[in-house]
């Protein structure tokens, strides 16, 4: 709850990173220099798809400064970068899963794929090199378009796969006739055809690697802008390298932004660990802003029809969806489970719909990789649903709210036909407190004084279910993640009582430096720069699984709270052996240790130099030392929910749309620090409003990506967002965690979309124009040609 | 290689570059001045935005011999005497302007320079400034925020910390 004071769970105090990252003292990965480190400068296809004949890289060997110089050839011996979850699909038939190379081994099957790759003293010397690089290819079609790459005379993206289809995946009421007469007996059907449009994460930093390999140890280094070192040893070193792991170090240090971009094991963290020890030096990669777009992973790019049906009192009886998922040429480390167990499982929303069918067509092109992007299959599980609700509530006449309340579940725990249990909600208290804070009461007035400026004004609304805190490991296991989702946290207490958390989550822009410590120094009652975090280095911290999908406090906080509750009830024990005391009668507050009902009492900092000085102490009973490891596996995900509402301004003579006021209410359950949790919904927001109204990754037809720069490719800027109103206050706690969090990361981003576009359709439908739905991004052009079409 | 001498952050600096060298890299790879931060490579983002006499430029869009006899200014240059942060700085910290820290020194840097030529903007004349700084984290709500609070205004009434 919030406190009036600066620190503790509730509070919001400043955040103790920003004083390094204001005054340049930041330590980002490209910031690293290794003694003695050479450069690679990778060479990527400018075409999407090709035969590789030839490769002819004498006259760029004999380039200044050249040190070696790898392509496909090079590693055909190790394994390809696997696909962390296996998706089982209708039939019962696994995936489709091609081997997906460091280097193409014969085939460039994207424009961006890596063909060669040049280290030399200096990474302009790489570049001049590549350039002198002769390639032979010859060119074969492409397939971009998601529904022709299904069309049995298709091209193939991969020769060696049956088709294009990597998976066609059934999930709820996998009975079509049960499922269709349910859709019979409605009183009204609305459908929707839309996009979900393809992205491209653009965290501000982009990846940098640097592989370092030492001769008289026979151990690795590799610094990489990861969210999750741990997960990017395994597969580095389990299956592309084989790398026995407890010779290899990964160390992701300050992050500059992932929104999940940089969960993935990319090809160059791998070329760089494997070419420091072949070129004997240290090797050093950073990416450009225009290899980012063509090497990161992409996110969303769905293309589906839902089909929304209603009995004769405006009940949601039947809900039923087709989607066509693209993976790109490879599958990315997540991207099976992303359109699959994030997006299906996501369909029930906040509504207690009875039967629930979802269809899934994962497709290969000839583009990059598709994976989990800020939300990941949550968005777009949300975008449609709420779209649909939204254009039922038009075609029926009824108010889109009261539609949405309607159908609301009310009671929890909820199971839904799509396999997960809700613990806890209040959706009509979220509803409530958004209707208060965007005043949609005052909205007419707001329409009039814009109609009276000559634009159009509209209000849309929607709610939102996720589900983070992504694990239990049992249940994602039986779904076919290769991965167990726990995290892990060791709280190490130093004789003068400081202590240092060693934590599995990532922290690159979250805030954990802040906020852990909020929770252990709040569990101890010592203040809070007492206590640090340690994050993102697997030679210091134990194996977490790292930060994605809402889940660091959530999982980590909760592996860190276990491991300081073993800290205390071990301190108690201490402190009961030097107060002659039980220690069922030690009771901890404010940093003292007290035997109940006495004044009898030893402080903190006596008790932890007890433990590492040991002359007072019973040894027979408890070892020395004061430190504590904890692995936590949920019993289930964590359910945050919300109700948004945009308002917009449209110029009807261009098509123009303004966000005029965004609002948001959250229920994340309990909140560690207010100040951080707002700025994740701003941020989520603003990415929200950016898919909404500007972004789109847009391929040509010859896999080119047309938008593959910030000159093309339209990130929200400043005067792009208004400021959002924002709100926490309805808390109704996870049941299953020590803190009762629910995670709030990917919200903004989940949330924001369809209310942008429910409100853009509800000003141009104010104005009398039949528009029922338009893809996003929503342009000036696509809204003009809507209006006018 | 050519020799270029400039001033950065009020001490002398110097060092050999090409003919190609940014003044970006030059400030990274050659001074160690690493808050400069490069997050594209068509001039869009503002991640390296630093003073060159007196004027917020974008350091990877300048050649370092460009920068030859200039003075210069960074991330590193804006703490007070002391260390303190300066009132942009501290108002950036205040107001939870910054998650991942990648774009900040850019955006303090640009903020510096308007609040040098407009020391009171309104919300819209900052936003349309900072046209130039992309920020992907925090949806440009608290950085807006922090710069009306650095330049004296009011921020009391602005929706949610």
């Amino acid at each position: 709850m919030p406190k009036d004071n600066d620190s503790g769970i509730g509070a919001s105090p400043k955040r103790r990173e920003d004083v390094r990252f204001l005054t340049g003292a930041g330590n980002y990965t490209d910031d690293i220099n290794v003694h003695g480190q050479a450069y690679v400068h990778f060479l990527r296809a400018d075409v999407a798809h090709a035969t590789i004949n030839s490769i002819d890289t004498s006259a760029a060997e004999a380039m200044p400064g050249v040190v070696k110089i790898f392509t496909g050839a090079d590693f055909a011996e190790v394994g390809g970068i696997p696909c962390g979850w296996g998706v089982t699909d209708r039939h019962g038939n696994p995936q489709q899963e091609p081997r997906h190379p460091i280097i193409a081994d014969g085939t460039i099957r994207h424009v961006g794929e890596i063909v060669a790759a040049v280290v030399a003293d200096t990474v302009e010397q790489a570049r001049d090199a590549a350039e002198a690089i002769e390639l032979d290819l010859t060119d074969k079609p492409v397939v971009v378009d998601m529904a022709a790459a299904l069309a049995e005379d298709s091209a193939k993206v991969h020769e060696d796969l049956s088709s294009n289809l990597c998976y066609d995946w059934v999930f709820g009421n996998d009975d079509d006739d049960a499922v269709q007469a349910a859709f019979d007996a409605a009183a009204h059907v609305t459908t929707l055809e839309l996009v979900n449009n393809r992205l491209v994460a653009n965290p501000m930093e982009p990846r940098v690697a640097i592989g370092e390999y030492s001769r008289g140890t026979d151990e690795y280094t590799l610094h990489t802008t990861s969210q999750n070192p741990h997960v990017i040893r395994l597969l580095m070193c389990a299956f592309v390298l084989g790398l026995p792991e407890h010779k290899v170090r990964v160390v992701a240090p300050d992050v500059g932004g992932g929104f999940g971009s940089k969960i993935f094991h990319y090809a160059e963290e791998a070329f760089c660990t494997h070419a420091a020890k072949a070129c004997g030096r240290p090797v050093k990669w950073t990416s450009t802003r225009s290899e980012a777009f063509i090497s990161d992973a992409h996110g969303r790019d769905h293309v589906t029809k839902i089909e929304l049906a209603l009995d004769s009192n405006n009940n949601f009886t039947a809900l039923r969806t087709n989607t066509m998922a693209n993976m790109g040429a490879y599958l990315s480390t997540f991207a099976t489970s992303v359109p699959s167990y994030l997006h299906g499982t996501l369909m029930a929303g906040n509504y207690k719909t009875p039967v629930v069918q979802v269809n899934v067509k994962t497709v290969f092109t000839n583009t990059v990789p598709v994976d989990a992007y800020r939300g990941a299959g949550r968005p777009e599980a949300t975008f449609q649903l709420e779209r649909v609700i939204d254009k039922a509530a038009r075609e029926l006449g009824v108010d889109p709210i009261a539609l949405r309340r309607q159908n609301f579940i009310t009671e929890f725990p909820y199971e839904t036909p799509v396999a997960l249990t809700y613990d806890t909600g209040d959706y009509t208290a979220t509803m409530d407190k958004l209707e208060e804070i965007a005043d949609v009461a005052g909205f007419a007035a707001r329409r009039a004084e814009s109609e009276k400026k000559g634009k159009l004004r509209g209000l849309g609304v929607n709610c939102y279910i996720e589900a983070c805190g992504i694990a239990p490991s049992n249940i994602v296991g039986m779904l076919g993640a290769r991965a167990g989702l726990y995290d892990a946290a060791t709280v190490r207490v130093n004789a003068t009582g400081t202590i240092s958390v060693f934590v599995g989550a990532h922290s690159h822009g979250q805030g954990h430096e802040t906020s852990f410590p909020q929770v252990v120094a709040d569990m101890i009652g010592i203040d809070e720069s007492m206590v640090d975090i340690v994050h993102g280095d697997t030679g210091r911290v134990p194996f977490g699984m790292g930060t994605y999908g809402s889940r660091s406090i959530a999982v980590c906080g909760s592996a860190m709270v276990r491991a300081t509750e073993k800290i205390i009830a071990k301190a108690k024990k201490i402190a009961a052996h030097l107060l002659e005391a039980s220690d069922a009668d030690i009771e901890l507050k404010d940093g003292q240790f007290t035997v109940a009902g006495t004044d009898k009492s030893v402080a903190w900092g006596d008790v932890t130099l007890t433990a590492y000085v040991p002359h007072n102490y019973p040894l027979e009973e408890l070892e020395p030392g004061l430190e504590e490891t904890a692995f936590y596996d949920p019993a289930n995900f964590t359910y945050p929910s919300g109700a948004y509402a945009c308002e917009v301004e449209v110029d009807p003579d261009t098509g123009k749309v303004t966000i005029e006021r965004f609002s948001a209410a959250d229920d994340f359950g309990n909140i560690i620090n207010p100040m951080i949790v707002d700025g994740q919904v701003h941020g989520g927001l603003g990415q929200g409003i950016g898919q909404a109204l500007l972004e789109n990754a847009a391929y040509d037809e010859d896999g080119q990506l047309l938008s593959a720069s910030f000159m093309d490719y339209a990130m929200p800027r400043a005067d792009d967002v208004p400021f959002y109103q924002v709100d926490h206050s309805c808390q109704t706690p996870c049941t299953h965690n020590p803190l009762g969090v629910k995670g709030c990361g990917e919200a903004g981003a989940i949330g924001s979309p369809p209310a942008v576009v429910n409100a853009v359709v509800d000003a141009l439908q104010s104005a009398g124009k039949n528009v029922t739905h338009i893809d996003m991004p929503l342009s000036p052009a696509r809204v003009w040609a809507a209006m006018n079409g | 290689m050519a020799k270029v001498s400039m001033t950065v952050n009020g001490k002398a600096a110097s060092g050999e570059v090409e003919g190609r060298t940014l003044l970006s890299s030059f400030l990274r790879d050659t001074l160690g001045l690493t808050g400069t931060h490069v997050g594209c490579d068509t001039s869009q983002c503002g991640a390296c935005v630093v003073h060159v006499d007196g004027k917020a430029v974008k350091s990877c869009t300048m050649l370092a011999q460009e920068a030859d006899g200039s003075d210069v200014a960074t991330i590193e240059g804006q703490a007070n005497a002391d260390g303190s942060l300066n009132v942009i700085q501290q108002a950036f910290q205040d107001h939870h302007g910054l998650q991942c820290g990648f774009c900040t020194p850019g955006m303090v840097m640009s903020a510096a320079a308007l609040l040098k030529d407009n020391p009171k903007p309104t919300e819209a004349e900052i936003r349309e400034y900072l046209e130039g700084n992309l920020c992907r984290c925090t949806g440009y709500h608290n950085i807006i925020k922090a710069i009306l609070a650095a330049s004296g205004q009011d921020v009391s009434a602005i929706a949610a910390e």
